[in-house]
């Protein structure tokens, strides 16, 4: 039914528009202090960055204001001083690779870990699920540097557990796992395992165990059970755990920095390094830009996942 | 307070030509559509129709709490459509009563009075005799999250009665009260609306409540008010289908008009004999039309009369109090007559059997379409 | 991370309306095991905390051998100068940015809840939640290569910098838990409030204000939490002398380390506990 001429709309009508046109005003007034705070602070700064992965290297820091495309070149590959040849720039793509590796180990692991975790609290008395979960929240909530540090403390060579094992007799010399990348996945699955648990317990809180009942009423055994009613029913949680521990992971910092030494970098390290010893701000913006790249990539995959399995939860 | 019912009485509000379209373009949804209704002063006016109707969209745009896209509304004169809700002299009893959880009953009841601008002593005297006049006193300093549903509806209707409203809105206040204290909540309605001699205006789907309560009724359907009049008249003269139908049980029987005579008409039915029927305000009717009985109208006979419809007992439903008999027409339709059970009557009908079906003198009604 | 702490507060508040579900036989919902690994989580959970702590009140100089109970870490840490001007400077920034953020984040959440969409609003979403979707340290990076630049043009090099980045991320965490309560906030309320003469202003004064406060102190908590935490934004936005506890602690874990480190830390995350206790309470209250 088309509205209508405004010529027929009453006095009320004529004041409700500019009363409605008065509350939208309002309302980017109320949040334009957040917005511009972010602008300036966060959103803003990040096309300084892109623009600078088109510029020219200053030989100590900074830039010169001269177009290049040399630095998004050398994230790839890397021109032979001698003879001019080009090859891909092996550093780096150890660094993506073992970047995208640690990322998806410490994902799977924490699913591996998490799963069970979280079921294990959704299963609880309702009582005693916040208590459970509090649990949880308690060492995510604590300092990631000091929680970084505590992990130290247990794989160092002279730590609990190469400690505990030698005490036992398994072993005569100290297990190396600082600075390796076992070091780093382990650091990363302890650090972010909450992020997986939470999410997946929010599924599973939701969860209807009517369903689970008459999945063993129609004869599924304990395992069959898990695998075809209670994973598909709580798939995003899943998703959701996966990706809010694969995305802190790929852009990692502290952990490698403190775990892994100064070899075995990850991708934040490298960046890191392109503003100080590198000194290649344009390369290291550059870098930054892929980073977010394949941050973006994955979340895109995440939005599409998480609307399709909510469709097949409706349809 | 209570005001003598001598002479015309003002109207309250007006509601002339109302409408009001939600969206736009192609998703525009016309809730009222060109609504007219007066409401007079003192008045216990309900406006009754299943959900999606329009009722509530019509209350809120008498709260201010939306604009109506066309027409005016008048509360004594004055055209308060383009106030916002603060400016107007109307409270609310809302749905799910919406009491203050960070406030004591005494503090929500003097709410409005205190927005008002009004003494400190005369909000307080004023609470009180709010608390006494709804039987709450010695609750005054709890929390409204510590009493319970009923207590609850009383602090609301206590809060919105206190500033003195010109016209007491109240939205289905009592859709959440269960089957008991509901009943009991309908006539301390009542009770409240004649002692402060305020115009209510009620809004439910309920037609019991509508026709207990009410001293008019508007009977609404999509965005339309059908028709508007006491419960005495909704329920014996329903002037539309909708409106038989949704008040009551009904029974429709087609047939032809044979002679109009006033406010009377003859039809001769199709499935038989001949009945007077009322008409309705405004309705004219010629050629075929339907006639409405209600089923206590009717009376089933074992020999019928030369009038009486003539059918098979298909079903007796014993509801306690009344019995139900479903008669097959030999015409064709169902018909449905409501006995009240005495003691040991009716023992000798079978289903199966041969009936009559007599409809009894004012009881059929034309209706409109 | 900034990522991380995102999806835990995403989390919490999902689980919040979930409550309702029937009990059912216990065997039903039993999975082999998992019991199990879940205590075993735990455990690895506690472990390096509770050596963390252990070890704070070792008599010697080692992480790594025990030679008794003392405080003489906690007081070693007490009269270092740097620590202690480290920690002053983390609470400075980490209240200036808290009290800012949550100040922001209040007036976006009222700004983008308890409205038909309109255009835009997601755009504000969108923005308002994009420091949660950027790795700490793209966004680090980013502050570095642009204060390097503020820093030439206007030959300021103060706290103000490390106080608006901080605050910058802390708005998406003070966000959530404001937003959260005002979603589940009875619209009716203030129609009611506006149905008894109260002006807009006064409605919200009286009874969305109230309402909102528990929002608004866990926002508060959450921000001052997040902030205090940084450690990457910080280490790359700061000027020479500007450590805060976070990046001290960090310049330290490459010399060698004494339980001197273990003293702060702990004392650290005794501070975040409480404040996330009280968090927790607070956010269980609301119903």
């Amino acid at each position: 039914m088309p509205v209508a001429a405004s010529s027929s709309l009453s006095r009320a009508a004529l004041v409700a528009a500019e009363a409605d046109r008065r509350e939208i005003r309002g309302r980017w007034l109320l949040a334009s202090p957040a917005l511009l705070i972010i602008l300036f602070a966060a959103i803003g700064p990040l096309f300084i960055v892109l623009l600078f992965s088109f510029l020219t290297p200053a030989d100590y820091g900074g830039i010169v204001w001269k177009p290049s495309g040399h630095a998004w070149f050398q994230v790839l590959f890397q021109k032979d001083i001698f003879d001019d040849t080009t090859t891909f720039a092996d550093a780096h793509l150890s660094i993506l690779w073992r970047s995208v590796k640690l990322s998806l180990l410490t994902t799977i692991m924490a699913l591996a870990f998490g799963f069970p975790t979280a079921y294990f609290i959704a299963t609880r008395p309702e009582k005693m699920r916040d208590i459970w979960l509090f649990l949880i929240t308690i060492p995510f909530w604590t300092n990631l540097l000091i929680r970084t540090f505590a992990v130290q403390e247990v794989i160092r060579n002279e730590g609990i557990i190469n400690t505990v094992l030698i005490k036992l007799g398994l072993i005569s010399s100290p297990i190396q796992i600082m600075f390796t990348d076992v070091a780093i996945m382990l650091g990363m699955l302890y650090v972010y395992l909450p992020l997986m648990v939470l999410p997946l317990y929010a599924s599973m809180e939701k969860l209807d165990f009517r369903l689970v009942e008459a999945g063993y009423d129609l004869y599924a055994n304990r395992f069959q059970v898990l695998r075809r009613v209670i994973v598909p029913l709580v798939k995003p949680g899943i998703i959701a755990g996966s990706i809010l521990v694969f995305i802190p992971s790929l852009g990692a910092y502290v952990t490698p920095r403190v775990l892994g030494g100064g070899k075995n970098m990850m991708l934040g390290n490298l960046i890191e390094l392109q503003f100080g010893q590198g000194r290649n701000w344009p390369l290291g913006a550059a870098l930054s830009i892929t980073l977010m790249a394949i941050v973006m990539v994955a979340l895109m995959v995440y939005v599409r996942y998480a609307a399709g399995s909510s469709e097949n939860r409706h349809g | 307070m209570s005001r003598a019912g001598s002479g015309e009485r003002r109207s309250a509000i007006e509601v002339l030509g109302v409408s009001k379209v939600f969206g736009n373009g192609d998703d525009a949804v016309r809730a009222l559509d060109n609504v007219d209704v007066t409401i007079r002063e003192n008045e216990f006016f309900t406006l009754l129709g299943p959900s999606g109707c329009g009722k509530t969209t019509l209350l809120r745009l008498i709260a201010g709490f939306d604009f109506p896209t066309e027409g005016e509304i008048r509360l004594y004169g004055e055209d308060i459509a383009p106030l916002p809700p603060f400016k107007r002299p109307v409270n609310t009893v809302f749905q799910n009563y919406a009491l203050f959880p960070h406030m004591t009953v005494a503090q929500n009841i003097g709410f409005g009075l205190e927005m008002l601008g009004k003494p400190r002593p005369e909000i307080a005297q004023r609470v009180t005799e709010m608390l006494k006049l709804v039987r709450m006193e010695e609750l005054r300093n709890r929390r409204t999250s510590q009493i319970s549903g009923g207590q609850q509806q009383r602090v609301a209707l206590a809060r919105a009665l206190a500033p003195r409203p010109k016209v007491l809105l109240l939205d289905e206040p009592l859709s959440a009260l269960d089957f008991k204290l509901r009943k009991d909540m309908q006539i301390e309605l009542k009770r409240l609306q004649h002692e402060t001699g305020i115009t209510f205006i009620f809004v439910t789907h309920d037609q019991e409540e509508a026709l207990t309560m009410s001293d008019r009724i508007a009977v609404m359907s999509k965005g339309r008010i059908l028709q508007i009049g006491s419960p005495r008249d909704i329920y014996d003269r329903p002037a539309e289908r909708f409106v038989a139908n949704f008040i009551g049980d009904t029974n429709f029987l087609e047939g032809t008009v044979t002679a109009v005579n006033g406010s009377k008409a003859r039809i001769a039915l199709a499935a038989g004999g001949e009945v007077e029927a009322g008409i309705s305000e405004g309705v004219k009717p010629q050629g075929n039309v339907t006639i409405v009985v209600r089923p206590e109208h009717a009376a089933i006979v074992m020999a019928p009369g030369q009038d009486a419809l003539r059918g098979t007992l298909e079903n007796i439903v014993y509801f306690g109090t009344d019995t139900h008999f479903h008669v097959k027409l030999a015409s064709g339709p169902h018909f449905i007559i409501r006995q009240q059970n005495r003691h040991g009557a009716r023992e000798e009908l079978k289903v199966g059997m041969p009936v009559g079906v007599e409809i009894g003198e004012h009881a059929a009604q034309v209706l409109k379409d | 991370m900034a990522n991380a702490s995102a999806g835990k507060v995403r989390a919490v508040f999902g689980q919040a309306d979930a409550q309702k579900q029937s009990r059912t036989n216990f065997s039903i919902k039993r999975q082999t095991g998992f019991g199990v690994i879940a205590l075993f989580c735990f455990f690895l959970l506690y472990l390096p905390i509770a050596t963390l702590v252990v070890y704070s009140f070792n008599a010697g100089p080692s992480i790594a051998i025990w030679e008794g109970f003392s405080w003489r870490w906690y007081v070693a840490a007490w009269n270092n100068n740097q620590i202690v001007e480290a920690s002053t400077r983390s609470f400075i920034i980490a209240s200036f940015a808290a009290i800012v953020s949550t100040i922001a984040a209040t007036m976006a959440a009222l700004a983008t809840t308890r409205t038909r969409p309109y255009r835009g609003l997601n755009f504000i979403y969108g923005f308002i939640n994009q420091p949660l979707m950027v790795p700490e340290i793209v966004t680090g990076i980013a502050l570095l290569i642009f204060f390097a630049m503020v820093k030439i043009w206007t030959g300021y090099t103060g706290l103000a910098y490390l106080i608006i980045a901080h605050t910058a991320f802390c708005i998406p965490f003070a966000y959530l838990p404001i937003r959260a309560r005002l979603e589940n906030m009875d619209l009716t309320l203030e129609r009611a409030a506006a149905d008894l003469y109260a002006t807009p202003w006064m409605a919200f004064r009286r009874v969305t204000l109230p309402l909102l406060w528990p929002g608004i102190i866990a926002g508060l908590m959450l921000a001052f939490v997040v902030s205090l935490d940084d450690v990457v934004i910080t280490e790359l936005v700061k000027s020479g002398g500007q450590d805060t506890l976070p990046t001290y602690m960090l310049g330290q874990l490459r010399r060698v380390v004494t339980p001197e480190i273990n003293a702060i830390s702990s004392v650290f995350l005794l501070i975040s506990i409480v404040i996330v206790t009280l968090f927790f309470f607070l956010n269980r209250k609301r119903t």
